[in-house]
């Protein structure tokens, strides 16, 4: 039998405000264990939340920028459940009344086509705490410094159906957030989590089957593995007869393997009902003006402006316009190197290679858009070859020198220019292989005669000790040699 | 000195003819002598008492007293005090120590006033005899056996029995006004959000509300000034200005329209109850105020709706009471299940039990529309009759309880017999309104109170009402035996 | 109206309240009776009246995002039943 897949997401957004949604503890990550768990976020007696504007401002901004309807009056809910990462044994969050109403968020798809994905809405909520299962003479340790994380969850309408369109999403919805500012991205440290939830049906049926719930997925390519996982698992059941149960399930990316969290989900009844310590939430106007005035050049705009004013082709405008970071760095070395073309190959290049390797970010890299500008430089204006600024580029990178100039100085990888010097190189060298310069002459076949000019280049480098332009030599010998 | 109300206390320190200390000194020399007959206090910080007093006379030395410096007090146990056990009147918390204040906690060490202890309380504040507490029953100084009324029973009778002039209440129900009227001394539930609740153990957040129980209205207003105000730490906390509560005291009261709740005067009100405040309300006619009779169709359901509200509110917040990070853990739990399931059904009473558990099963799946929607709409209605009400009087006039103090034990067999108590207080807390109870006669040895009702943010008038008919009567003045 | 001994223990469950049999039985007269006295609002007219949440009609106030809290961790561990290493320790959490 042929299915559909139907998939929709739920990916709670970590928001980069200073401090907590209710509370004014800093949310800076990678502090020692609960030294930024206050007498709010600890839910002492008596104390009481307020919330941050700024969680608010990031909020309505996300919702502009995905064209959605942004909440006038929103009210935050208490969620109950107990668990130890959740102080109070609620949850504080938005369920009927969300900041961030209806929106859409265009993907593009690798046969060339784009599709809309629609979002139900966007809401506000804190995030809770983290438990270390180490063993602590058989007990857990409760860290509550990211309790109370200010977080947008956003869930879509079920509008992607397969999992090459669910990443799609998952990697726009990252790049609109760390280009609009309002999260870090960075997703080894949970700023942004996936919940997939997947359903299969009959091919072209309109009843959606029943669906699971796959949580906290924290990479696209887990993201990716767990709905090939668990579209194959469903499959397998549904054509083996059986039923699908409805439950939220865990992914175990490094051994490709899932399982139910029904213990967790087992009698559950959240019991919603309207925080009475806080007021409902009015947003006006004048907010949503801000809101929008802050607004920095979305991922979409930035790839058309790309095309336009460096004259990339689609995929490399792409590529370097969907990364906030990546196109600041790259838009730096171009306006110090001049050459666009060049500019977007080695920081597509060399530049990601190198941060993928070691697992760097772009905010990590040890260069600065102007050094890797300066190389680029260098490159077009022929004094450097490609081997020469590959030396170059492995110096500014591990920080042997900060100044391309001064490492090509250094390490002598000037190329030579003169045309006088190339050419008393290039007779010296022909001089010395009269064989191959009979064969190359008596040669008719171009394909032959442009290997066979290959073969003078290795001792022509040699003779210049690798600093000759090899364009030049190539120019100097088909003029000798009359080709 | 103990007979001496905050204001004559005031004076004396000011005049310079005794000091903080040794006031204070005589306060919790008495406190500790009397206090085993009533039990009103849960613990009595000697030490930081007299480190509050000598602080307080070196303010006055420096020229910074207020009229609070060097005075003596108490906090119900409901309020975090930085230092001072804090318990709720709970197993719960039986050694809780917070290591911050609440900000009326906080005010009244700005104004130099000084903390003698915590008083005792109905468990989580739920109850209206006092009897819920884990540390004991309070006995009411006006009648052996006799309750003091609820929550707030420790303070009333410790202000009653002149162990302190003065002590913080808090009111979610009644929980200021019933205990006032049972142990006969002056008490305001001000309007919701005029003080803070920040660091005041919640009990239902939308209905708490923090005020003074003194003798006298004057000292409530004393109090009020040092209570009232915005906290940026509290949401629903209003940015408003506060007024001099003892500015307008003597305003004369001619011309005061008083509206008395048909509904307020019902069958559950004995005879010689509703003779008392009958006359206490010729009293205020013959200081020129005018009576009428006005309506508030909707308030015998205000006991229905609370019964949904209050416990639907304090089943999420009392959820915080888990065992992990502080409070009261049950011993040897096997997992995580028995650590919450025995901390909590050890750790809780019996009335706190069942308020949670009321209130999650009107919060539960299914449930929802009929019980928590619906109180919220009729609380809705009950907030329109005061709002209908207020467009034809000033003030309403009723009783406070049904009748005067009860034998302890007499209501506790059913919860709802005691619930039926907080009648006529209930629907004030739904609404937000403000309300005091005074002082204003007996009925077989035991006080009565007056409940006066006001328009929001009307306690200056409820203050001056209540102050002016102090200057024609002397209930508020009786001591007991 | 009543409820059942079902209920009281299934919500007992979510309340993380232990509850023995003889206290169950209890429960189920005072929560009825409580219950009985919630049903009197099923007789109100709340037709097109809107629920009210708070007694004052005010909007919410927002913070200014600025840290404003320091380390206490010292002070608020003290007063827990168990930590260590700067954690607070709770039977084992399973997944």
């Amino acid at each position: 039998m042929q299915w559909d897949i139907v998939i929709g997401l739920e990916i709670h957004v970590q928001l980069a405000t200073k401090t907590k949604i209710f509370s004014g503890s800093s949310t800076a990550f990678g502090a020692e264990p609960n030294t930024q768990a206050n007498a709010v976020d600890l839910a002492m007696p008596g104390t009481l939340p307020v919330p941050n504007e700024q969680a608010f401002r990031y909020a309505v901004m996300f919702g502009l920028a995905t064209n959605a309807e942004i909440g006038r009056r929103s009210v935050f809910e208490r969620k109950n459940y107990f668990y130890p990462d959740l102080p109070k044994g609620y949850q504080t969050t938005q369920l009927a009344q969300p900041i961030v109403g209806p929106g859409h968020v265009d993907i593009d798809l690798s046969d060339g086509s784009t599709k809309r994905v629609r979002i139900h809405h966007a809401h506000l909520e804190e995030d809770a705490g983290k438990s270390l299962h180490e063993d602590y003479h058989g007990m857990s340790g409760i860290d509550l410094n990211r309790a109370g994380t200010p977080l947008i969850e956003v869930v879509t309408e079920p509008d992607m159906n397969s999992a090459e369109e669910a990443v799609a999403f998952a990697k726009k919805l990252h790049s609109l957030v760390t280009s609009l500012g309002i999260c870090d991205g960075d997703m080894s440290q949970g700023s942004m989590r996936f919940d997939v939830n997947i359903s299969l049906k009959p091919k072209g049926s309109d009843t959606l089957g029943t669906r699971t719930e796959t949580k906290n997925l924290n990479s696209f390519r887990f993201m990716e593995q767990a709905i090939a996982h668990e579209v194959e698992r469903q499959m397998d059941i549904l054509e083996d007869g059986g039923e699908i149960i409805q439950e939220t399930r865990l992914y175990n990316g490094d051994r490709d393997e899932s399982r139910s969290m029904r213990s967790k989900e087992e009698a559950n009844d959240y019991r919603y009902f309207p925080c009475p310590d806080l007021l409902p939430v009015e947003i006006d106007d004048s907010f949503i003006e801000e809101a929008r005035a802050r607004l920095p050049e979305l991922p979409d705009a930035r790839r058309a402006r790309f095309k336009e004013q460096y004259g990339l082709n689609d995929y490399d405008a792409g590529i370097l316009s969907a990364d906030a970071k990546l196109a600041g760095f790259f838009e730096e070395t171009v306006e110090h190197g001049k050459d666009a073309k060049l500019a977007s190959n080695w920081v597509q290049g060399e530049f990601s290679a190198r941060l993928n390797a070691e697992e760097k970010s772009v905010a990590e890299a040890p260069i600065t858009g102007a050094q890797l500008g300066a190389l680029v430089t260098r490159i077009a204006d022929n004094t450097l070859s490609s081997s020469g600024a590959k030396k170059v580029f492995e110096a500014l990178w591990t920080g042997e020198n900060d100044n391309v100039d001064a490492i090509i100085e250094a390490k002598g990888l000037k190329q030579v220019s003169d045309t006088d010097a190339l050419e008393a190189m290039v007779d010296e060298v022909l001089a010395g292989m009269p064989d191959q310069v009979a064969q190359f002459q008596g040669e008719e076949d171009p394909k032959k005669r442009k290997k066979m000019l290959g073969g003078f280049m290795g001792p022509l480098m040699k003779a210049s000790k690798g600093q000759g332009n090899p364009k030049l030599f190539n120019e100097i010998l088909l003029r000798k040699l009359g080709g | 000195m103990h007979n001496k109300s905050v204001a004559e206390l005031s004076k004396e320190l000011e005049s310079g003819k005794i000091s903080s200390v040794e006031l204070t000194q005589q306060f919790l020399d008495r406190l500790k002598s009397e206090d085993g007959k009533y039990n009103s206090f849960i613990t009595i910080s000697e030490e930081q008492a007299l480190a509050e007093a000598k602080a307080a006379d070196a303010m006055r030395a420096a020229g910074k007293a207020t009229a609070w410096t060097g005075v003596p007090f108490a906090h119900k146990d409901i309020f975090c005090t930085n230092g001072v056990r804090t318990t709720c009147g709970s197993k719960m918390l039986e050694n809780f120590v917070p290591p911050y204040d609440a900000t009326v906690t906080a005010n009244f060490k700005a104004a130099g006033a000084v903390c003698l202890g915590k008083t005792n309380m109905d468990e989580f504040a739920m109850g209206s005899s006092n009897e819920s507490s884990f540390f004991g029953a309070v006995t009411n100084p006006w009648g052996d056996k006799r309750v003091p009324g609820g929550s707030s029973g420790g303070s009333a009778a410790a202000v009653a029995a002149r162990l302190v002039p003065a002590a913080t209440g808090t009111d979610t129900g009644g929980s200021i006004r019933q205990p006032a009227a049972l142990c006969g001394i002056t008490g305001l539930k001000p309007t919701y959000g005029r003080v803070s609740r920040y660091g005041m153990i919640a009990f239902a957040s939308s209905l708490d509300q923090g005020g003074p129980m003194t003798r006298t209205a004057e000292d409530a207003a004393l109090m009020m000034n040092v209570m009232a105000g915005f906290d940026p730490k509290d949401s629903t906390c209003i940015d408003r200005e506060v007024p001099d509560y003892t500015a307008t005291l003597n305003e004369p009261l001619k011309g005061l329209k008083i509206g008395l709740p048909k509904e307020y005067f019902s069958e559950q009100l004995s005879p010689a109850m509703e003779e008392q405040v009958r006359n206490a309300v010729r009293e205020y006619e013959k200081l020129g105020a005018t009576v009428k009779e006005v309506s508030l169709p909707n308030a015998k359901l205000a006991i229905a709706a609370y019964y949904v509200i209050a416990p639907a509110e304090a089943s999420a917040n009392l959820s915080r009471f888990d065992g992990a990070r502080y409070g009261y853990r049950c011993d040897n739990p096997k997992d995580l299940m028995d650590m919450y399931t025995r901390t909590r059904a050890e750790g809780f009473g019996n009335e706190v039990k069942r308020r949670i558990l009321v209130g999650s099963y009107a919060l539960s799946a299914g449930y929802f529309d009929a019980y928590y929607l619906k109180a919220q709409k009729v609380r809705r209605l009950i907030q329109q009759d005061f709002i209908n009400a207020f467009k034809e009087v000033d003030v309403m006039m009723s009783p406070v309880s049904p009748s005067p103090a009860f034998v302890q034990g007499e209501k506790t067999t059913d919860p709802v017999t005691m619930y039926l108590e907080d009648v006529f207080t209930i629907a004030i807390n739904l609404a937000g309104i403000p309300a005091i109870s005074v002082p204003a006669g007996f009925v077989d040895g035991l006080p009565v109170g007056l409940q006066i009702i006001g328009d929001y943010f009307s306690e200056a008038r409820l203050l001056n009402a209540a102050h002016q008919f102090q200057q024609v009567t002397d209930w508020h003045q009786r001591e007991p035996q | 109206m009543s409820i059942s001994r079902e209920d009281i223990e299934k919500v007992a469950v979510l309340a993380r309240i232990k509850v023995d049999d003889e206290q169950v039985s209890a429960l189920e007269k005072d929560l009825g009776n409580i219950l009985d006295l919630v049903d009197q609002l099923s007789a109100a007219d709340t037709e097109a009246v809107e629920p009210m949440a708070h007694p004052l009609d005010a909007v919410q106030r927002l913070r200014a995002d600025e840290v404003t809290e320091t380390n206490q961790r010292e002070a608020f561990q003290a007063i827990a039943p168990a930590t260590e290493d700067g954690l607070y320790l709770v039977p084992k959490v399973i997944e």
